[in-house]
């Protein structure tokens, strides 16, 4: 993605050559500057990742032991009930989650989008849970979804008696809280980003549109959605990468619960790799992890880039 | 990434009404359904922040007899001075405040080291660049889609063999290097608008680099800088795997106290008294957000890859 970016750039290098004359190292401060965030990127990236495929691949469990192994903690992971749920969860929370984060991000971009007075009240509303963390979130989305503390407690002491709402103790609806919970987090995200492609949409269009008498739903469906689809897009993966390494929130909310519910990988992975002991398949799950975000994300990087030789043909 | 690194706050002023292409009654009523839901939404929005604000104001029997959802009943700071001095959070009491100083502790030297390394790494990266230098920008943002997990256990082993197992040192260590990625790439993509021309009129009249760095780049820095500073501070405050990872005891951030606040003992709940202390712990993020949301805005539209 970023490689693509960088075409657009028209900045011609600064040729050494025409540096004053000065030592060596002034000739090669930029090299020097450089290089401590190199060597950490070499080995947060690469040193890391292999190390942690290495793990995966070794008889490690307790202590790290680097016998080879083979395949047997990823057959063991996969053969494990609870990774199944947890990923199964992983498709429903992610596609619940993406699916109505986008639908109230963009009902909300598109209500603002109409000139409303107090506008940045709004915004300001409903943006402030990206500044709050999972944890906080999900603490207080725990305490308000608790039937015995929460919404439950007060339709029944306002006289609705036979109100229920147990979603967050019932091993079938659980997941469910977790998806409002992030809802509520998200969408005040992705209605920013899509207000600002609303924003960005040719007006000229737009005004042709009105005068040739297309309606507001019209106007929006023909005209103003198809332009922002590269936002879509953008917003799509942005929050299937939350959706990927969501953690806190889960662990906030529910810790997991009822039972292994609403378990999710990546809190499986920090389970067997610090609470069981089980290094070598933790470490496999959370290459599952990273073969998960890589399915999201190199399609996407190949659409960016496709695009931008469109772009490119198009002049 | 290109494509969403749209101004959020460019181009307020909109060509046309959309509801304007009713009649006026029609577009009253339209207007109207609008606010109202716009309303709505918002005070589902707003709900959590009013229960956690509200319950720090009330008295524990009462919300042990009706719930959470309640209005407040005193304007004692009673549970505020407990939460912050003599709560007790996994057998220490004394409060979230030591927590609290050790998200400062970390978050503050984090955030300074990894801008000040993202700063020069970008204005490398843009403005004096070499053959290659295209190919180690786009390795270094690789870090930006790392997942956590992957590093988690040659995390350890490595914080374990330098001895910062469970000091804030460690923890420095670790969002600095994870960090840089997002700074690199704010300031990069920032500093490749500055016009080469003025970098070329700087070199005539005989600057070197850290003269061009000093005179040039950094007076025009402020807005990215402050953008960066923001989406690191808020970022490393509010996370949690390393935390609950690397740290235990006292030497906890914020973040992972209230974790064990919140799901500890099965006990008594002092709701009222959690209820500051959560508040206590998204504090300076909404803060920052609130004092700075502009360029929050920006850091979101910029970084969003996360």
């Amino acid at each position: 993605m970023t490689m693509t970016e960088t075409k657009d750039l028209q900045v011609p290098p600064m040729s050494m050559e025409a540096a004053p004359r000065s030592g060596v190292v002034a000739n090669w401060m930029p090299q020097i500057v450089l290089t401590p965030t190199l060597i950490s990127t070499f080995v947060y990236v690469f040193l890391f990742c292999g190390w942690t495929i290495w793990i995966s691949l070794s008889k490690s469990t307790l202590l790290p032991n680097y016998e080879w192994l083979g395949f047997d903690h990823y057959v063991s992971l996969w053969s494990s009930r609870r990774w199944i749920v947890a990923f199964t969860n992983l498709f429903l929370f992610g596609a619940l989650y993406v699916f109505f984060s986008m639908l109230i991000g963009l009902i909300l971009a598109i209500l603002i989008d109409q000139r409303v007075k107090g506008e940045n009240v709004f915004r300001t509303i409903f943006l402030y849970p990206l500044a709050v963390s999972f944890v906080v979130t999900g603490v207080v989305w725990r305490w308000i979804l608790n039937p015995q503390s929460g919404l439950e407690n007060l339709m029944q002491d306002l006289g609705w008696v036979s109100f229920t709402f147990g979603w967050i103790v019932d091993r079938d609806l659980a997941i469910y809280t977790i998806v409002m919970a992030g809802v509520w987090h998200a969408a005040g995200f992705a209605m920013a980003l899509f207000l600002a492609g609303l924003r960005a949409v040719d007006q000229d269009l737009v005004k042709a549109a009105q005068i040739d008498g297309a309606g507001v739903g019209r106007i929006y469906r023909r005209i103003v959605l198809p332009s922002i689809r590269p936002i879509f897009v953008a917003v799509m993966v942005i929050l299937l990468q939350f959706a990927i390494k969501t953690f806190d929130l889960v662990l906030a909310l529910t810790t997991g619960g009822p039972g292994i519910s609403t378990t999710v990988p990546a809190i499986y992975v920090y389970d067997l790799m610090f609470q069981r002991g089980q290094m070598g398949e933790g470490a496999a799950a959370a290459i599952m992890i990273l073969l998960a975000l890589a399915c999201v994300l190199i399609p996407y990087g190949l659409y960016q880039s496709w695009r931008a030789r469109q772009e490119v043909a198009r002049g | 990434m290109a494509s969403v690194a749209v101004e959020a706050d460019a181009g307020r002023q909109q060509g046309f009404d959309p509801l304007a292409t009713g009649g006026g009654r029609r577009h009253a009523q339209a207007k109207f359904v609008v606010y109202l839901l716009l309303i709505l939404f918002a005070l589902y929005f707003l709900v959590p922040l009013v229960v956690v604000v509200f319950n720090a104001f009330r008295e524990l029997d009462d919300i042990n007899r009706v719930g959470v959802l309640g209005l407040p009943t005193t304007t004692s700071l009673e549970a505020w001075s407990t939460a912050w001095g003599s709560m007790c959070i996994g057998g220490t009491c004394e409060g979230i405040s030591i927590y609290f100083w050790n998200s400062i502790k970390m978050a503050v030297p984090a955030t300074i080291i990894s801008t000040i390394l993202g700063a020069l790494n970008g204005y490398v990266l843009s403005l004096w660049r070499f053959k290659g230098s295209d190919l180690l920008f786009g390795i270094i943002t690789l870090g930006v889609f790392m997942p956590a997990q992957m590093a988690l256990l040659p995390w350890a082993i490595t914080l374990g063999s330098l001895g910062l197992t469970n000091t804030t040192s460690g923890l420095v260590l670790l969002h600095v290097v994870q960090g840089v990625a997002f700074t690199t790439l704010f300031c990069r993509n920032y500093y490749v608008n500055i016009p080469v021309d003025l970098m070329k009129a700087a070199r005539i009249d005989g600057a070197g680099f850290w003269r061009i760095f000093h005179r040039i780049v950094l007076p025009l820095s402020p807005p990215i800088l402050i953008v960066t500073v923001i989406w690191q501070f808020t970022g490393i405050w509010n996370e949690f795997l390393f935390a609950v990872v690397f740290s235990s005891g006292s030497q906890q951030p914020v973040t992972a106290a209230l974790i064990a606040l919140s799901t500890g003992d099965t006990g008594v709940r002092y709701y009222n008294v959690e209820s500051a202390a959560v508040l206590m712990a998204a504090a300076p993020p909404l803060l920052v957000y609130l004092f700075g949301g502009k360029y929050f805005m920006r850091g979101l539209t910029q970084g969003a890859v996360k």
